[in-house]
């Protein structure tokens, strides 16, 4: 684990530690070599530790107070809002902590995606990253229902609904889901235990996704392999840990100004209307986070092939490692792949602003040309432009080109910025 | 390892047989953690609801609540009957005769879960292009019969399981 043994100064701690190496586990995490060039957006990571701790910690306060039963649930909420001590402020840290939390992550996946993060030797932590992402929409969908307002109700009718487009045992597993013959009682009290479970999921998912990423050590943003420890690196601590503090303050006050001066912004105002199984509401739409996926399930004009399409949308991303041709991980000596990972990002914001609008006129075109974008960058951007695209020269190490000059001003510049 | 070693001996057979014990156990103790989820009894035993019918005027529709459903009756007048006939198979995307989707002699009385067959939500009435229902959740359009005409939804709304018990009386379920 350790690339030098060691030894607790302590005979205490020597003891416990030839039985438990927890101080071995601790040494490491502190001196860990990490590449001394990493920027902010290498500081989600710790972002997302914090946003993770902050929902399992106001999670079990909420559940104090809360009730899960369809008759009883959005009274329990209002009592929440209203009478229980702070209970407004640990609900609204609660819901927009978990729009913080899909933020973090979407630009945890984006930076990825941009310094390629995910390809060899870090497939496996990618693979468990994207777990963790499908968890957290499982944990964050199944949230939104327990309220029990219209949205949560409507919500829950419309997602379950994904799995009646299934060929012949699509109804059946509909029911089961529901335990009941529509969203009903059943289907509330299974989405609260299950809620409540896989927030503890994700942080086994999160160890072994730490686990993963030690064994090869971080990418940095010029993306080649460094030696560890050496002149490129630094200790986690302190130089890491500072940098990933002040980040996480940063991360904080905008958490803090949703929280305090707009904490329903990110809501929709139907889920304060008591749920209602006889009137859907008008414009029924996601949380702001799945909106993307839920713009491809729209586009499509039949349903079983709108649910594909919207679950290919994310499996597609596990097999990413394998698409991508190219062995230059960093973008930033891929001047063909950076503009189209600009595209893709400004496909995903438009196809998230459709998702948002009704699936009508101009913003169902729209949503077609962004969905069958999407798949496109994937499947032929990404192989294509592997092979033909003709790469900036690389660095041989983070230090060279600060420390020679560089063969290239420019690059040694850009670097140089970064550290 | 000599060849002779590879035949099937008493280990392999000790080996298969309790690897399909221990399938068979494990199998009976995930099902009933599967079943669980399913429809209980007390969900089951909302399974039939009784409507009076009797003041509902021509032309005019209700909603009943039935396994946690909205049911739509809507009593039709003889123009909407003879609309809802008048449209040919061929203009259906699930094409289905209006005369089969009521009872024969009471075909005023359209009886039907008013359930988007897209993704589950509840159609208003007496809207959008076909004088029937549509759905606001991703535009399906129904007619008068609560067939789909337009949008994404597969297939008509269901007619559910009913009868008449008397004139003005209908048992759903």
């Amino acid at each position: 684990m350790s690339e030098h043994e060691y030894t607790p100064k302590s005979k205490a701690g020597k003891w416990f530690n030839d039985r438990l190496p927890l101080l071995t586990l601790g040494a490491h995490l502190t001196d860990y070599p990490t590449p001394k060039n990493l920027n902010y957006w290498w500081t989600f990571g710790g972002i997302l530790t914090f946003c993770l701790i902050t929902q399992i910690v106001t999670g079990i306060v909420l559940a104090m107070h809360y009730v899960a039963h369809a008759d009883l649930a959005f009274a329990s909420v209002e009592h929440i809002m209203r009478d229980v001590n702070y209970g407004w402020l640990i609900r609204y840290i609660h819901s927009n902590g978990a729009s913080m939390f899909f933020l973090a992550v979407y630009i945890h996946i984006f930076r990825s995606l941009f310094y390629g993060s995910y390809k060899s030797p870090r497939e496996v932590i990618w693979i468990i990253g994207l777990m963790i992402y499908l968890l957290m929409m499982a944990a964050a969908f199944m949230g939104y229902v327990l309220p029990w307002g219209q949205m949560s109700f409507w919500g829950a009718t419309v997602i379950t609904n994904l799995f009646s487009a299934i060929p012949l045992v699509g109804d059946s597993i509909t029911t089961w889901l529901w335990g009941a013959y529509s969203v009903d009682n059943p289907t509330l009290n299974r989405f609260f235990s299950l809620h409540y479970l896989i927030p503890f999921l994700i942080l086994g998912l999160v160890v072994l996704h730490i686990w993963a990423l030690h064994v090869p050590g971080n990418n940095n943003p010029v993306g080649i392999d460094i030696k560890k420890p050496s002149k490129d690196t630094v200790p986690f601590h302190p130089y890491i840990t500072i940098k990933d503090a002040f980040a996480l303050l940063v991360f904080m006050i905008i958490f803090a100004g949703f929280v305090f001066f707009t904490p329903n912004v990110l809501g929709h105002s139907d889920n304060y209307i008591p749920a209602n199984p006889l009137v859907t509401p008008a414009h029924i739409v996601p949380e702001w986070y799945l909106l993307p996926f839920y713009a491809i399930l729209r586009s499509v004009p039949d349903k079983l092939g709108g649910v594909i399409l919207m679950f290919s949308a994310i499996f597609i991303l596990f097999v990413l490692p394998w698409l991508d041709t190219s062995k230059v991980r960093s973008a930033v000596f891929r001047p063909i792949y950076r503009q189209f990972f600009w595209i893709l990002v400004i496909d995903v914001l438009m196809l998230g602003y459709v998702g948002a609008m009704p699936a009508e006129g101009i913003y169902l075109v729209l949503a077609r040309v962004g969905t069958i974008y999407y798949f496109l960058h994937f499947i032929v951007v990404m192989p294509v432009v592997g092979y033909l695209e003709k790469t900036d020269p690389i660095p041989m190490s983070i230090s060279e080109p600060v420390l020679t000059g560089g063969a290239e001003p420019s690059l040694a510049r850009k670097v140089n910025d970064k550290v | 390892m000599s060849k002779e070693e590879k035949k099937v001996n008493r280990r392999d057979f000790l080996f298969t047989a309790s690897y399909t014990v221990g399938a068979v156990g494990v199998g009976a103790v995930i099902w009933p953690m599967i079943d669980q989820m399913n429809p209980d009894k007390a969900q089951q035993a909302l399974a039939t609801t009784e409507v009076d019918i009797s003041s509902i005027e021509p032309g005019k529709s209700i909603t009943v609540l039935w396994r946690g459903k909205p049911i739509f009756i809507k009593k039709r007048t003889s123009e909407e009957i003879a609309e809802a006939r008048a449209v040919k198979l061929d203009d259906l995307p699930d094409p289905q005769k209006d005369e089969d989707r009521v009872k024969e002699g009471k075909d005023e009385w359209l009886v039907m879960l008013g359930v988007c067959t897209h993704l589950g939500c509840v159609p208003l009435k007496d809207k959008g292009d076909f004088n029937g229902w549509f759905c606001p959740c991703h535009g399906s359009h129904y007619d008068v019969s609560g067939r789909i005409r337009k949008g994404p939804a597969p297939t008509n709304m269901e007619i559910p399981k009913f009868e008449f018990v008397d004139s003005n009386t209908i048992k759903i379920g």
